[in-house]
């Protein structure tokens, strides 16, 4: 039997799978940009459980605006990568520190 | 023409003429400019005898006429307004009248001066601020022409603005009038506090009820209200009637040109502290601590500032000293509440000084522009009427009898010795021996410029500044526009006092303006003793200040005419005595080394500490060094990576969350 604790548990695993992604990754913004789609799913995936097992539907209507602000995100998100690329030709994190103080 | 228009025209006439002279200056030219500011105070002298004559006359009385109501505020009304009396009518026909002397002598004495308009323009407005001071009704008039005079005054002295030491002096009698005007304007204050009023009649008739208030000055210690007023009131008088220690700015004035000296450093601004206290009479009659403080200060000032006409060489310095001395006189009487003596002593002063001045500066013209009396002498032959003018002024000065000095300087020494005040004992000593150090200076005067041997010589020469006691040309009289006003005002010299003594010391002229109460009323105790004046003047072969008067004359003709040596030798063996005076006892070295000085380093401290270095240093160079230490310190975080960014996020987060958990 399914229980609400492996749901989280999966919720869980998949936001510390994206944490680590971002973190470990040095080389590439695409990845980071999927780690954060990743960290968005996990958290679409507790809402979807919270809203299963309380009999609320509000974490479902949650859901389907958290993918549609995730979709816009990765459109401009790619965009930005499109522009930055053209402008620097890399997406090497390591080298897009002109931020530095 | 109704009285209110008269009044109004008294005031105002000097004021256009000044207008016209000054603004159309080049429009009207000298001639224009002298006749149109001669005529004005001519007219306001004329209308100033008129209303004398209809106070004479009985026609009208005291007569209180509100002009025009400046502003209501609180419901307190700021008024222009004239009160006309006995005293303010006197004061106004002196006014007038040496202002008029003085206006004609102007004419011979600044003759080739470029400032020709100017000079006219000054002292006719001169004559308005002055006249506006005496013919007020209400304290605010009052302090506005005691302003506008001291404007005036700054303004004369520094006439030859580009002299040095001119612009020194009138910064000076600028700044040390200041201090005295803030006293008074403390002074109104109070009275604007305590009586809610600043109108004179209605201050003077609720006097007696506020005997009893008290304010604490410092601290918790209570005043009588009325003696802080007085006293405050007086601070205001002793800057502008130059008594000790704020005497400092009359010398100095002396800078200014001499018919300047004349009419306001002798006859009449400077007697205007004097006219203030008079004025003020029912309020300081309340006072005794007030009066004594009065006495003293006059006492000090009339001794100590005669000794120091002693050694002066400037002929105009020692005639300023020795107003200095006389308005000391003047001061006692004020203390020991003998108004009317002090204002009987101001008329005749007025007089007398104005042609002691005048006279002087006849001198200077002849000798072109000397000043220093040891380049002087035997002049009597070369200018007449100005050495019998002198002598009949030097006369009057020192009190022989039938004089007009004789008379007011006399009623003063008297009604000091029966005095009962705290003090008066002093005071009564130092107004004696004063008696004697004038004499001693008047005549050393007189001797050094018009007697003896001449000091200078005629030389041969085109050039224009010879060295001291050499002259192009031999020196000759006057013209007759210093003459004429120098004859004029020797006739009131010689008789006003002998003619006037009686009326205004013991006839009740000034009882409608002065106010003395019954157990300080010295005068109608003199008043007993009082004969008539011929009577007094015969007396005073039998009284002290009689044969000081002569010792001094006795001294200073064997010292200065006969045995100049004498001097010489005096001067030698007292040098601490002698260095004492000729520093005029230290007092301007004094405000030198600890005001001027002082206020500069106190500037200079809070400049460098205080501005530069606290504000500029630590609050605004401070604030911009702390941010940027914090700032080179925080920037080491920003790496610029985005995992780095992200990491400080999650970590934001996870602290957020962990503060949460703790707290709830």
């Amino acid at each position: 039997m399914l229980t609400i604790t492996h749901f989280l548990t999966l919720g869980a695993i998949l936001f510390c799978l994206s944490v680590a992604g971002i973190f470990l990754n040095r080389k590439n913004v695409i990845i980071l940009l999927m780690c954060i789609e990743l960290m968005l799913l996990a958290v679409n995936m507790n809402f979807v459980t919270f809203s299963r097992f309380l009999d609320n539907l509000d974490g479902q209507v949650f859901v389907f605006f958290i993918l549609t602000v995730a979709a816009a995100e990765a459109a401009i998100g790619l965009a930005i990568l499109v522009v930055l690329f053209r402008n620097r030709e890399t997406i090497n994190v390591a080298e897009l520190d002109d931020l530095k103080g | 023409m109704s009285l209110k228009t008269t009044l109004l025209l008294i005031p105002l006439l000097p004021l256009i003429g000044s207008l016209i002279s000054g603004l159309a200056r080049n429009q009207v030219g000298r001639a224009g400019a002298h006749w149109i500011t001669i005529l004005a105070v001519a007219g306001s002298c004329l209308l100033s005898v008129s209303v004398l004559q209809m106070q004479l006359a009985g026609e009208i009385g005291v007569e209180n006429i509100s002009i025009y109501a400046w502003m209501v505020s609180d419901g307190i009304r700021f008024e222009v307004g004239f009160l006309i009396d006995h005293l303010t009518t006197l004061m106004m026909t002196v006014v007038t009248f040496v202002s008029l002397m003085v206006h004609i002598y102007t004419i011979g004495y600044m003759h080739d001066d470029p400032g020709y308009q100017r000079f006219f323009s000054y002292i006719n407005l001169f004559t308005f601020a002055m006249l506006m001071l005496v013919m007020s009704n209400n304290f605010l008039q009052l302090f506005f022409g005691w302003e506008a005079v001291g404007l005036v005054s700054y303004l004369l002295i520094g006439f030859w603005f580009k002299r040095e030491s001119a612009i020194r002096a009138n910064m000076k009698a600028f700044l040390v009038n200041r201090v005295g005007d803030f006293g008074f304007l403390l002074g109104i204050a109070a009275v604007l506090m305590t009586f809610g009023s600043l109108d004179y009649t209605t201050v003077f008739a609720a006097t007696p009820m506020m005997a009893g208030e008290t304010i604490s000055v410092v601290g918790d210690s209570e005043w009588n209200m009325l003696t802080f007023i007085c006293i405050c009131l007086f601070i205001g008088a002793m800057g502008k009637s130059a008594q000790a220690p704020l005497h400092v700015w009359l010398p100095d004035s002396m800078e200014g040109p001499t018919p300047i000296s004349a009419l306001i450093h002798a006859a009449t601004m400077v007697t205007a502290g004097i006219f203030m206290v008079a004025r003020m009479s029912p309020l300081f009659e309340m006072s005794d601590v007030a009066l004594s403080f009065v006495m003293l200060i006059g006492a000090f000032t009339a001794f100590a500032m005669g000794l120091i006409g002693i050694v002066q060489n400037d002929i105009k310095r020692v005639v300023a000293y020795s107003t200095l001395s006389q308005l000391g006189y003047m001061t006692v009487a004020l203390g020991v509440s003998a108004y009317s003596a002090a204002i009987f002593h101001l008329m005749t002063h007025a007089f007398f000084k104005a042609l002691l001045f005048l006279g002087a500066g006849s001198v200077i013209i002849a000798l072109h522009h000397q000043q220093d009396m040891r380049y002087m002498g035997a002049l009597r032959k070369h200018m007449p009427i100005t050495w019998i003018t002198a002598w009949i002024g030097t006369l009057a000065l020192v009190g022989f009898p039938f004089f007009a000095g004789f008379y007011s300087k006399d009623m003063i020494i008297e009604a000091v010795h029966l005095s009962q005040r705290w003090g008066s004992g002093v005071a009564y000593i130092a107004v004696v021996a004063g008696v004697l150090i004038t004499s001693l200076y008047s005549f050393r005067l007189l001797y050094m410029t018009f007697h003896g041997k001449a000091r200078w010589e005629v030389v041969e020469s085109d050039e224009h500044h010879l060295p001291d006691g050499q002259l192009a040309h031999a020196p000759k009289e006057s013209p007759l526009v210093v003459t004429v006003p120098l004859i004029l005002l020797a006739i009131p010299s010689v008789l006003i006092g002998w003619y006037t003594v009686e009326p205004v010391l013991f006839g009740g002229w000034l009882d409608d303006s002065i106010y003395v109460a019954k157990h300080n009323d010295v005068l109608a105790e003199l008043s007993q003793h009082f004969h008539g004046a011929t009577a007094l003047g015969l007396h005073a072969v039998l009284t002290i200040p009689f044969w000081l008067m002569v010792a001094g004359f006795a001294i200073a003709t064997f010292v200065y005419l006969f045995r100049p040596r004498v001097a010489e030798l005096f001067s030698q063996r007292l040098p601490f005595l002698y260095r004492l005076l000729d520093h005029k006892y230290y007092f301007d070295e004094f405000y030198q080394k600890i005001f001027a000085q002082g206020g500069l380093r106190v500037g200079q401290g809070l400049w460098k500490r205080a501005d530069a270095g606290f504000i500029d240093g630590f609050l605004v160079n401070g604030s911009a060094r702390a941010v940027n230490w914090v700032a080179a310190r925080v920037r080491r975080w920003q790496t610029g990576y985005l995992y780095d960014y992200a990491f400080a996020m999650i970590i934001g987060l996870i602290a957020i969350l962990a503060a949460w958990v703790v707290l709830y």
